[in-house]
């Protein structure tokens, strides 16, 4: 337990010298998300029906962006190498990763999406709906991703084919997501769709992390 | 508990003992594939009535749904066969797993081409958004990332265990991926065969079906078989075996 507050306050301590690993995504966030309105139409009751739609692929995306670095730095100064044969469980230092990158993207993103809930006119009733999906599913997107970045963190060029090995499993979080917020700006009850995503988020805390640790074995070992 | 299998099932595990009964059982497998696919094909597009509402468009059902059973089993095998491999680190079952991948991804297209065509005259649309079509898509998107992420390592040893961690991930992915697109959005009709209940039509419609299910599952063991043999013999060019099979076939 010790060693599990440890490695989270390391990882958080890293982030927060390396400024950019907070601030790159949710800048990427911001600007995804300004893209659509430009792209498709300003038009206020247009980005209404799509707000939910956009932010939740943007905060997929900028999740899945900083997904790569997630162990790479680790990797490339041997440090992972250490902890692989270091006394304490791979799962714990593994654990305490992927919540300490959920802490520096995902709960971040959600902090911030009412913001862009706002620049794209997502109904008022909605905001909360919003905040909670992401809230529920983004730590869900790093636990999942983190096995895609387990798998390529010794591949010189795992950036694109993360992307291509994680997004699929994305879907179910988006689809679920994005429901919410739209029963919610509907005035349906969103509890159903809350249970789901929460559900998805336990069965990937139970299996994600010893994926994640097999991955990170054949990656460094071979 | 001691499981006890029969001899072969452990000879399944050496690489020469597959390359020899392959090359014995791939021409059986060759002959029922043929004379399955002709029996099932001509029965089914010319002999097998009309559909009472889609008319004659509906014979496509006998390419697209055997394509569409076999994109799905193709990938559990695979999955299987992967984690076989890593739990018992038996080298052929990871030879399996990769050499399913690429016959798995081109079946998926091949379901997702003839929905389709048969959308077009049936729905007027060549792609709509519905459940079936968009997890058969996400099927073919995670056979994609087997395929990429086993071409991207240089270390065969390594890229066998890793494609065989995704695969086993998107095992557990399949059934959410699946439930999640049909209560999202659904317009394609339930499924054709249930182990459970009889199918909903004729025995003279669904007879040339199951003959085309089976002769499309007959072209994927000799298909596997022949993308095995030519891996194995990549692996295996060091063995001994391999160098008096070179001697012997100039």
């Amino acid at each position: 337990m010790q060693f599990f507050f440890a490695a989270i306050k390391r990882n958080l301590l890293l982030s927060f010298r390396h400024k950019s690993d907070i601030f790159n995504p949710l800048a990427f966030f911001l600007m995804v998300a300004v893209m659509f309105p430009l792209g498709i139409s300003p038009e206020a009751k247009f980005l209404a029906a799509i707000a939910a739609g956009v932010i939740w692929v943007a905060a997929l995306l900028a999740s899945l962006l900083s997904m790569d670095g997630l162990f790479r730095s680790d990797f490339a100064d041997g440090s992972l190498e250490q902890m692989l044969i270091s006394p304490q469980p791979l799962i714990v230092m593994v654990l305490a990763k992927i919540i300490s990158h959920w802490l520096v993207t995902g709960f971040c993103l959600a902090l911030l999406s009412p913001l862009l809930a706002l620049m794209l006119f997502l109904p008022s009733e909605a905001l909360f709906a919003l905040v909670a999906s992401l809230l529920l599913g983004t730590p869900t997107l790093s636990l999942i991703g983190a096995i895609g970045a387990g798998l390529t963190v010794g591949l010189r060029n795992g950036g694109v084919l993360i992307s291509l090995l994680i997004l699929p499993l994305y879907i179910p979080l988006l689809i679920f997501g994005t429901a919410m917020v739209q029963a919610a700006s509907m005035g349906m009850p969103i509890v159903g769709y809350s249970a789901i995503l929460g559900a998805i988020l336990v069965v990937s805390l139970l299996f994600a992390p010893f994926a994640t640790v097999a991955a990170l074995k054949i990656s460094v070992k071979g | 508990m001691k499981l006890k299998f029969p001899r072969w099932f452990y000879r399944l595990a050496s690489p020469k003992w597959f390359y020899e009964i392959s090359s014995k059982l791939m021409p059986w497998l060759a002959l029922v594939t043929t004379v399955l696919m002709t029996i099932g094909l001509i029965w089914g597009l010319v002999f097998a009535p009309e559909d009472y509402q889609q008319g004659n468009s509906f014979r496509i059902i006998y390419i697209h749904v055997p394509a569409a059973i076999l994109a799905q089993s193709c990938y559990l095998f695979m999955a299987s066969a992967g984690a076989i491999g890593l739990i018992w680190k038996i080298k052929m079952a990871h030879v399996m797993a990769k050499s399913a991948a690429p016959i798995g991804a081109s079946i998926a297209v091949l379901a997702l081409a003839t929905g389709a065509i048969w959308g077009k005259p049936t729905w007027g649309a060549w792609w709509v958004w519905d459940a079936r079509l968009t997890s058969m898509l996400v099927l073919f998107f995670l056979y994609l990332g087997v395929i990429a992420l086993t071409s991207a390592f240089d270390n065969v040893a390594s890229s066998d265990k890793a494609a065989a961690v995704l695969s086993l991930v998107g095992v557990v992915n399949i059934p959410i991926i699946k439930y999640s697109v049909e209560w999202w959005n659904t317009l394609h009709q339930p499924a054709t065969f249930t182990i459970t209940a009889k199918p909903a039509m004729p025995a003279e419609m669904w007879i040339p079906l199951l003959i085309m299910v089976l002769s499309f599952y007959s072209f994927f063991a000799l298909m596997l078989f022949a993308r095995a043999r030519i891996e194995t013999l990549q692996r295996e060019k060091r063995a001994d075996w391999v160098q008096d099979l070179i001697k012997n076939h100039p």
